[in-house]
């Protein structure tokens, strides 16, 4: 983290793409609002569930990250993030 | 919806100013990158005062670097709808996101800077990046090298 923030009065990652990973094992990326009593806020949103795709999570991530991410929904809220990491700063460890 | 012109005008300016090339028709898109010759940069503007607000400097750092592409333009993504989306047919494989930053050689895209990779960071450091894809991509023996 760079300790920059770019949104003043609001958390470090407002405003930034993350991966977030979900206890289910859905991975999801989206541009991080804020974190809720709910969950974490995300908007522009794409998921990862590997119950219902082949591709792995590694592959799927590093396609966000060349080709941009493919919103599948407009807002989402994710409760208990296992792991919130800047989708620059993805290194494809596992949860 | 498109915000207010007035308030749009200085961030067009900040780059147009740079020596970059507005397009604001699709015809002006189909003119500038139709023929898909040389290198070329497409900047896609955008008023979201927190990336575009670092991206914008960025280009301007980037720019003074004595390697860059033969072509440079502008769209204002938001603003000038359909050449926003025309200039994007032409690197369409890559998810719409403003601000954000193409390059071309010859009609493909070498390169593709997104918004994700702008958020959050300093103007030096985007500008390291696309100075990097620069001299990539657009360096003279580079082209030479193709030949």
């Amino acid at each position: 983290m760079s300790g920059h923030v770019f949104h003043p009065g609001h958390e470090e990652l407002h405003g930034v793409t993350v991966v977030v990973e979900a206890p289910s094992g859905r991975t999801v990326v989206g541009r991080y609002h804020e974190r809720t009593e709910t969950g974490v806020l995300l908007h522009d949103v794409a998921v990862h569930d590997p119950a219902t795709t082949e591709m792995s999570r590694a592959d799927w991530i590093e396609r966000q990250m060349k080709f941009g991410v493919k919103a599948d929904h407009r807002h989402m809220v994710v409760p208990h993030a296992i792991r919130i990491t800047r989708l620059m700063e993805w290194t494809g460890r596992s949860v | 919806m498109p915000y207010s012109e007035m308030m749009v005008k200085p961030m067009r300016e900040e780059v147009s100013r740079l020596g970059v090339t507005e397009l604001k028709t699709v015809a002006d898109v189909d003119a500038a990158l139709g023929a898909g010759e040389g290198t070329a940069m497409v900047f896609v503007n955008s008023v979201c005062g927190c990336a575009a607000g670092a991206a914008r400097p960025a280009l301007a750092v980037a720019l003074q670097h004595p390697v860059k592409p033969q072509h440079l333009y502008t769209v204002f993504a938001g603003q000038d709808l359909d050449a926003s989306a025309r200039a994007r047919s032409y690197f369409a494989d890559y998810q719409p996101s403003s601000p954000s930053i193409a390059l071309l050689r010859d009609g493909e895209v070498v390169h593709f800077i997104h918004r994700h990779m702008i958020e959050g960071r300093g103007p030096q450091a985007i500008a390291a990046d696309l100075i990097a894809a620069f001299d990539k991509f657009s360096s003279p023996e580079r082209v030479t090298n193709r030949e």
